[in-house]
């Protein structure tokens, strides 16, 4: 029954992808018709030829298509610093996630496990990250171009903030709510605390500390995108940002559609190695 | 007059009152256990039983008063003393063996792996449940998780044995085994155990001495019931024995009536009752006197 009911709901996902492309082909090639009253504010923004859309209409899902395959089939060219491969692209944004995500793993774990550990320090740091939490971590470029003076850095910082949250109030919650049994087991046992934190709190808090990794690399996935727009160079935000001021509107549906692969494959590995802690009580 | 084994001296807990102010769950508590001795200890949910023993066991402190073990004062919890948790306390990610070793480890840390491990296995096998040690505590039923908790407690080989309703969420078939396998064990390592029970025919079956504690706030040990049943008495014939009727229905007469109007009976003209040295009564046995002290 189970497995019936996948073959069903992969069928259905096939017929909604089928029916979602043909009315996407059908929109496009349908009405082209041009020369529309625009906007005059937004035509200024976008410059004339953009704004009215007369050279660039609306690509369809087979020019994707082979944009696509252009892209995949030579992922990793460079021809110039506004010239590069998708795939090099993406992997400048990867390896900024990883590390501004890295370095936030090795500040908010250990400070994290302190936080958890004292109540006192608990309720005394609350305010400050209740404060600090909700603040668009795209707020914080400006400063961090003006005290770091290196975009490509100043991303990374950003990563690294708009990680940190996330991972450091799981931390602390999941340090903090241990249950008592489990700690007066190595009480009783007369477990030193370096081991006790190693043997009892970190496996009992490790899941909840691997859905904050996971939450915040994800949303360190989407700030990427958004800190690239801003501060250019490289990157797969970049990428889409230039892609739009040469009007491809195939490459950027492109990278829009490996943005997304590529955050699912990072939730997906995230939420394998939640599962690899979490234990069933 | 030498100092019994484990000496409880005057103990007092008292708790911040939501209200403000200081809830006393019991004060001046006395009470003594010789060695080799199974104490059960019976009063309603809510009386500080659990208390009793996190203090036994050095997880919480007395606001007033000490205990003695051995002649020495306890400060915090110790490897002497195993607390077999109401809970079962294991750690689920370790598997049976793990969380049997762990104690083990913890005990004897200067022990290689492998030793640590057979000794482990043997713990695992006292309580019968060679073959399970690789499953989670999550694999295991109710009564299996308990007989993990005693081999994790038994393994550590304690001089103390202090047990919070360890059998009390099982069904009464296991129950009884389990029942059956803590006494022998007990009896043959001639461990001192302290242990909460809410089953009268538990203490009955298990106990020398059980504790009538009164409702709280300040409860008090009413009395001390030696228990007159032989102490090579088996299972199914203990209710056989011409006391057997009387003790359980002094215990239940406790637990229905008298711990709840306890202060009434002491206001009583001529009563006689002193915290230092609560009355030891022996029901079903010709009526011995209680010592004559002044009612406190
Ligand atoms: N940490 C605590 N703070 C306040 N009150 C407590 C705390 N722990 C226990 N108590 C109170 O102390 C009393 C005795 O609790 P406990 O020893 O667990 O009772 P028992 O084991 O006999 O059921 C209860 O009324 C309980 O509400
Ligand atoms: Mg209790």
């Amino acid at each position: 029954m189970t497995r019936s009911i996948g073959v069903r709901a992969l069928v259905l996902s096939l017929v909604i992808l089928a029916v979602f492309l043909a009315a996407w082909h059908i929109a496009v090639s349908g009405g082209g018709g041009g020369g529309q009253a625009v906007d005059p504010e937004y035509a200024r923004l976008v410059g004339a030829a953009a704004a009215t859309g007369g050279q660039t209409p609306m690509p369809g899902p087979i020019d994707v298509g082979k944009a696509i395959w252009k892209h995949l089939s030579d992922p990793f060219y460079v021809r110039g610093t506004n010239d590069m491969g998708i795939g090099i692209q993406l992997g400048y944004s990867l390896a900024r996630v990883l590390l501004g995500f890295g370095i936030a793993v090795a500040v908010a774990v250990p400070l994290g496990f302190l936080i958890g550990m004292s109540p006192l320090v608990y309720r005394a740091l609350d305010p400050f990250i209740q404060v600090m939490k909700p603040i668009s971590p795209l707020a914080w470029m400006p400063l961090a171009l003006y005290t770091i003076k290196d975009s490509s850095l100043s991303s990374i910082f950003v990563i690294f903030i708009c990680s940190l949250w996330p991972m450091l109030i799981n931390t602390a919650f999941g340090v903090a709510s241990v249950r008592k049994d489990w700690l007066n087991v190595a009480r009783t046992l007369e477990v030193g605390p370096l081991r006790k934190a190693f043997t009892v709190i970190l496996p009992a808090a490790a899941p909840t500390i691997l859905t904050g990794m996971r939450i915040s690399v994800g949303i360190a996935w989407l700030v990427i995108v958004a800190a690239e727009m801003l501060v250019g160079g490289t990157g797969i935000g970049y990428f889409v940002w230039n892609q739009w001021n040469n009007l491809s509107l195939t490459d950027i549906i492109t990278a829009i559609l490996l943005i997304g692969l590529v955050g699912m494959v990072l939730d997906q590995i995230l939420a394998r190695l939640t599962r690899l802690v979490t234990y069933p009580e | 007059m030498a100092r019994s084994y484990i000496s409880i001296e005057g103990i007092a807990r008292r708790f911040p009152a939501p209200e403000g102010g200081r809830t006393t769950i019991f004060e001046d508590l006395w009470f003594a256990m010789e060695r080799g001795e199974f104490v059960c200890v019976i009063g309603h949910s809510g009386c500080g039983k659990t208390t009793v023993l996190n203090i036994l066991a050095g997880l919480d402190e007395p606001s007033e008063g000490a205990v003695i073990i051995d002649g020495k004062a306890i400060e915090g919890p110790s490897l002497d003393r195993a607390v077999i948790f109401q809970s079962h306390g294991l750690l689920p990610w370790r598997t049976v063996l793990g969380n049997v070793s762990y104690a083990v480890s913890s005990k004897w840390r200067d022990w290689s792996k492998a030793k640590v491990e057979e000794h482990a296995r043997k713990a695992i096998a006292t309580v019968g449940l060679t073959g399970a040690e690789m499953k989670k505590p999550a694999q295991l039923s109710g009564g299996m998780k308990q007989r993990v908790g005693i081999a994790r407690a038994l393994s550590i080989e304690p001089k103390i044995m202090l047990m919070d309703e360890p059998f009390s969420a099982l069904d009464a078939l296991t129950r009884g085994t389990l029942q059956d396998e803590v006494r022998g064990i007990c009896r043959n390592t001639g461990q001192t155990v302290f242990m909460i029970t809410h089953d009268v025919d538990e203490a009955i079956y298990l106990a020398d001495k059980i504790v009538l504690m009164t409702n709280g706030p300040d409860a008090r040990i009413a009395e001390i019931v030696a228990n007159p049943l032989p102490a090579d008495r088996s299972r199914n014939e203990v209710h056989k024995h011409p006391a057997y009727y009387p003790l359980r229905n002094h215990i239940i007469d406790f637990l229905v009536a008298r711990s709840r109007s306890f202060a009434e009976e002491l206001a009583q003209p001529g009563k006689v009752w002193n915290r230092r040295a609560p009355p030891i009564v022996t029901p079903g046995a010709p009526d011995t006197p209680p010592p004559l002290v002044r009612a406190v």
